[in-house]
């Protein structure tokens, strides 16, 4: 069957793949036919991942991105790669006010930096093919949208957005693609562990045009879109998804 | 020099290293870009611990004169 949408013979690495948003990327991506390599903090949560990936070949990798030690065993470890879904990501609910250094650390090391050295890495020791797809799980937050005690979030967002753009340049050498995807409020742990109460939960998604939030799973179709061969001709872009929410 | 057209190789895209010798003028390579040339600053610095000034990487036309250079600053 014709189908520019499969993933058929592509070998995908997911990190942030034992819960949310990467958990729905790598077992997606095994639907569409790719062999997944996925990594995550969680062992245990990383191994009901891989139990729900479908097909065959798939390999896991416990490791945690911010420890420059884990990002050269993913390295190491991975073998060539037709893709990458950095999905991994922090999120603080904090005003301006409280904020501290380790705050923004902690938010940046994950949603920044790691981002960035994971793929210098990959890069340099040659596992990311010519043709490549790399996608970037970034936010609609610090990306047209703005929210009271999201500015670390927020523009640790920003921050990834752009440099995924620097990346899309600068890798089209290599027929490299780099892409950001920018959700909105996913039903995703990280949504259940922030400091939000039900009721703020509830009015908060009045404010979304299609009145709900998304699910991880639509998230990752839009990953395997543009993954696929669908989208051999876009790179540098920002794909919203987020139920309208930066239209009101 | 071997290794050094080696590690310059390195820094291209997609190039064939048999094509490049001492002599080769690496301004005029296909695959010779901006980016190329910061990646090959880059490496210099980590591989020689070289920075390269500008004006003076600038008057270079061959891998040779480039050798040249960074041994002159080591």
């Amino acid at each position: 069957m014709y189908n520019p949408f499969a993933l058929i013979g592509k070998t995908i690495l997911v990190t942030g793949a034992s819960s949310g948003i990467g958990k729905a990327c790598a077992i997606e991506c095994s639907k569409m036919g790719a062999r997944v390599v996925i990594t995550g903090r969680n062992e245990e949560r990383l191994l009901s991942t891989f139990e729900q990936l479908e097909g065959q070949g798939h390999a896991s990798i416990s490791a945690d991105i911010c420890q420059q030690n884990d990002i050269e065993q993913i390295t190491a470890t991975t073998e060539e790669l037709d893709g990458v879904v950095f999905a991994a990501g922090v999120s603080k609910l904090k005003p301006i006010m409280a904020l501290n250094e380790m705050d923004l650390q902690t938010v940046f090391s994950t949603n920044y930096f790691a981002q960035a050295l994971l793929t210098k890495s990959l890069l340099k020791a040659k596992k990311i093919r010519q043709g490549a797809s790399l996608v970037y799980i970034s936010s609609i937050s610090g990306n047209g949208n703005t929210a009271t005690g999201l500015s670390v979030y927020g523009s640790s967002k920003s921050a990834l957005t752009s440099y995924v753009r620097y990346a899309a340049l600068e890798l089209s050498g290599k027929q490299i693609r780099c892409n950001t995807i920018l959700p909105g409020r996913i039903n995703t742990d990280l949504l259940q562990n922030s400091t939000m109460s039900d009721e703020q939960i509830q009015k908060d998604m009045e404010r979304y045009p299609l009145k709900r939030y998304g699910e991880p799973e639509e998230v990752a179709q839009t990953a395997v879109f543009l993954l696929s061969d669908a989208a051999k001709w876009i790179t540098g872009t920002e794909i919203k998804i987020d139920g309208g929410r930066t239209l009101v | 020099m071997e290794k050094f057209i080696e590690l310059f190789a390195e820094q291209f895209d997609d190039i064939d290293i048999a094509t490049l010798n001492a002599q080769t003028r690496f301004r005029e390579l296909q695959g010779w870009t901006s980016l190329v040339a910061l990646l090959v600053i880059t490496m210099v610095d980590e591989e020689y611990g070289v920075v390269l000034p500008p004006e003076e990487m600038r008057k270079t036309q061959t891998i040779q004169e480039l050798y040249n250079l960074v041994q002159s600053k080591l």
